[in-house]
């Protein structure tokens, strides 16, 4: 198993393209959330969740991070290295598990990094627009209880995104299709929820990937929330772990 | 010497063969048909999941004499008037209040909450907000009329048939700066006039309102449409109320009721129970009025919901399929190296990217239009019977939504395929072209950062664009209601901008290439 995540570890950090995807992922999501906060102004009567205004760029930042894990998997049978691979790994699980858990770490290094620009971001340009305490807004601070969970939880949520989308890579293995998919599996639900009516796009909501574990970055008005902050990141992990678990059973259930 | 000449025939490079070998590759490849069939489908699902939703229980909308349809609600003090006569009147104040919106969610507004709950009223007034004269043959919704009016923040204005508006005096009124107006029939030609000190008049302007009947009505009146808090963002309107201030009333010519007569002709627009007259003195009146004497634009009140959301949310699931199948198109050809071989049997590698491009634009053209068309008839029947206002939509406007939309998927494809030439593998393509044609889009629906869709290849939905705007109704005019912050043609010229720029880049980068 060491072998094996050794093996996949040189694979992936001597492409350029990882450390492209890791970089433009940690610039794009600073980049929107800078941009959503820069543009946001204080408008009288709504109580506004900082926290969740500074963390938006996770919602554009997640696709690079899809991105990135699909590479991982789906290059190899565009190439034809798999064949290569599977000699040298003969057991498939361990090598979707060393895949896996390599995939989960980049992705965590670079959500920290992102996250982190993100809260910055919205505690220097969120107070200059009247969200600031003089007008009854805290400045966003990693110490309050809600936010640290805000921010953990947007961590977790962007490496399941990763596990997500490497267990759908491994089902299609084909690069751009699985790009696709995923995108799709990301932000379609979404477009339905919105046009349909108020029982079906709860549950809708509730069970969409992103949307549901979106809901991990809002710290006020919980009650409006279609789940809970936590069974929404719940949500998110089974549909990781179903996919990882697909994907495994057709890597071992197929040739290549 | 004279030089050699092979006696070889010309090799099959013509732009005709081209198209033909790469139509080949396309339509060879089953998984490719497929999917181009399934966006069509997936794009008519959509569609057709959008408007069967959208349920609701409206009265039905009434038309205004040049056929559009209008919101026509009002408080009317007025009597009648036998043939030729003038109603002057001096208002002293035009004040607003506001509702705050309903805390229920979901699409525009309940009308049960709002007669569950009697409104609180914050003060604001709506720049629209109107009081003053006007003259119409009945007091029956939808009717042809014409009104010399003081507004919240448009000074004096004239305005008659809904949809013609002419400016007067500019400038607040308030009891030190008092507007007076007068209207004046004359057969079946209304003249208005205004004036600060009730001794010198200007004319407004005059209008023919077509064959009145003998006996009209005239009075005054006082109405506000639904307010948009300053600063918010999103369809967020809720219904007003307007006061005003009439005093130093006359008239003149032949009204035989000699006394005054309150109407209160309201519609979903108006906060129930808000219409109320009082008359102080023979000559002074104060009314108060909710609602909106003007042209219907989506997205407020009777017309919530636009049924062309539905086109443009088809579009979109329609669009991330193109975008794989363009980028697959392409890439494939270098994964497998069959790039080489095509490169050598077509040396001319300008045609060859161009040939690319046209094959896949068509597809995506045909499947876009084909789709476009079973989807507008099926939503619009859907969207109608389940109760929706229809703004009706002429001949012209269908063609264009279809030949557009069809136009936007080809443009989407072949902006593709020259992305993917220059990336040369599917996953940048994929990404490139989703960045570029989809996530403007979705961040830009909401109407906030309207340079979004103006600028960015999405700019394209605007072909899509078919509901009346007019300057005289404020709206929230977002692209989630149906309007868009560019002009049709100019959005889809957008888009070929982008798709050109690209082809040329690509273009280049094929020339310098190896491969």
């Amino acid at each position: 198993m060491r072998d094996a995540f050794h093996a996949e570890w040189t694979k992936l950090r001597t492409l350029a393209s990882t450390y492209w995807l890791l970089s433009g992922t940690v610039i794009l999501t600073v980049g929107v959330s800078t941009a959503v906060a820069a543009t946001t102004h204080n408008t009288s009567g709504s109580g506004q969740d900082l926290t969740k205004l500074s963390l938006t760029g996770v919602y554009v930042g997640q696709t690079l991070i899809a991105v990135l894990a699909v590479l991982a998997i789906s290059e190899e049978f565009g190439t034809g290295m798999i064949c290569a691979t599977l000699t040298a790994i003969p057991r498939h699980l361990v090598l979707l598990s060393a895949k896996a858990t390599n995939v989960a770490c980049l992705a965590f290094v670079s959500g920290l990094v992102a996250i982190a620009g993100c809260l910055v971001a919205g505690r220097t340009v969120l107070p200059n627009d009247g969200l600031n305490p003089a007008h009854g807004y805290a400045l966003v601070s990693i110490a309050h209880g809600p936010t640290l969970r805000a921010a953990a939880g947007s961590v977790i949520y962007l490496v399941l995104i990763a596990l997500l989308s490497l267990g759908v890579a491994t089902a299609i293995r084909d690069t751009a299709v699985s790009i696709g998919a995923m995108l799709g599996l990301l932000y379609l639900p979404q477009l339905v929820a919105q046009v349909v009516n108020e029982p079906l796009r709860r549950h809708i909501q509730q069970i969409a990937p992103m949307t549901a574990g979106l809901v991990i970055q809002s710290t006020t008005n919980l009650r409006s929330l279609p789940i809970a902050p936590w069974a929404g990141l719940g949500v998110l992990a089974a549909w990781a772990v179903t996919s990882l678990l697909i994907g495994g059973l057709l890597l071992r259930l197929r040739d290549a | 010497m004279t030089p050699y000449r092979s006696k070889q025939p010309v090799g099959r490079d013509g732009f005709a063969h081209l198209l033909r070998a790469e139509f080949t590759k396309f339509r060879t490849v089953r998984a490719w048909m497929i999917a181009l069939s399934a966006t069509a489908v997936v794009f008519v699902l959509l569609a057709f999941l959008s408007v069967s939703f959208s349920r609701t229980n409206q009265p039905p909308v009434p038309n205004g004499p040049g056929g559009e349809a209008v919101s026509d609600s009002y408080m009317f003090v007025h009597q009648a008037l036998v043939s030729n006569g003038t109603l002057t009147a001096r208002v002293t104040s035009l004040s607003g209040t506001y509702t705050l919106p309903s805390p229920t969610s979901g699409n525009g507004f309940s009308q049960s909450s709002k007669s569950q709950q009697s409104p609180q009223l914050q003060p604001g007034m709506a720049p629209w907000a109107k009081a003053g004269i006007i003259l119409e043959p009945i007091t029956n919704q939808g009717t042809a009329y014409a009104a010399a009016i003081v507004t919240g923040s448009h000074g004096v204005r004239m305005q008659y048939n809904y949809t013609h508006d002419r400016p007067g005096l500019a400038g607040a009124v308030g009891p030190s700066s008092p507007r007076w107006l007068r209207l004046t029939r004359v057969g079946d030609v209304i003249t208005t006039y205004d004036s600060v000190d009730g001794v010198h008049w200007t004319e407004i302007g005059s209008a023919s309102l077509g064959s009145l009947p003998h006996t009209v009505q005239i009075g005054l009146f006082a109405t506000s449409p639904l307010y948009y808090p300053p600063g918010a963002s999103g369809p967020v309107g809720t219904p007003s109320v307007a006061t005003a201030h009439f005093d130093r009333v006359s008239t003149r010519g032949d009204l035989p009721y000699r006394s005054w007569t309150g109407d209160a002709i309201t519609d979903v627009n108006s906060v129930p129970s808000a219409s109320t007259w009082q008359q102080p003195s023979a000559d002074s009146f104060t009314i108060k009025g909710s609602g909106d004497i003007a042209p219907l634009v989506g997205g407020e009140g009777v017309a919530t919901h636009w049924s062309g959301a539905s086109i443009v949310n088809g579009t979109i699931v329609a669009l991330l399929i193109v975008i794989v199948l363009a980028a697959l198109f392409v890439t494939s050809e270098y994964r497998r190296g069959l790039i080489r071989t095509t490169l050598v049997a077509s040396p001319r590698r300008g045609r060859v990217l161009a040939a690319k491009a046209v094959v896949a634009g068509s597809m995506a053209f045909a499947a876009g239009a084909v789709a476009t068309a079973i989807a507008e008839v099926i939503t619009r029947h859907v969207f109608a019977a389940n109760g929706n206002y229809l703004f009706p939509q002429s001949g012209a406007a269908l063609a264009r939504v279809i030949i557009g939309t069809g136009l936007f998927l080809g443009l989407a494809a072949a902006l593709v395929v020259a992305l993917g030439t220059m990336a040369r593998r599917s996953a940048g393509a994929v990404v490139a072209g989703l960045v570029l044609l989809v996530l403007p889009g979705i961040l830009g629906s909401a109407g906030s950062e309207p340079w979004l869709m103006r600028y960015s290849p999405t700019a394209a939905f605007a072909i899509q664009a078919t509901l009346p705007r007019f300057d005289q109704v404020t709206n929230a005019y977002t692209p989630a209601n149906g309007y868009f912050p560019i002009s049709p043609w100019a959005g889809l010229a957008v888009l070929a901008a982008y798709t050109a720029v690209a082809m040329g880049a690509a273009t280049w980068l094929l020339r310098r290439r190896d491969v």
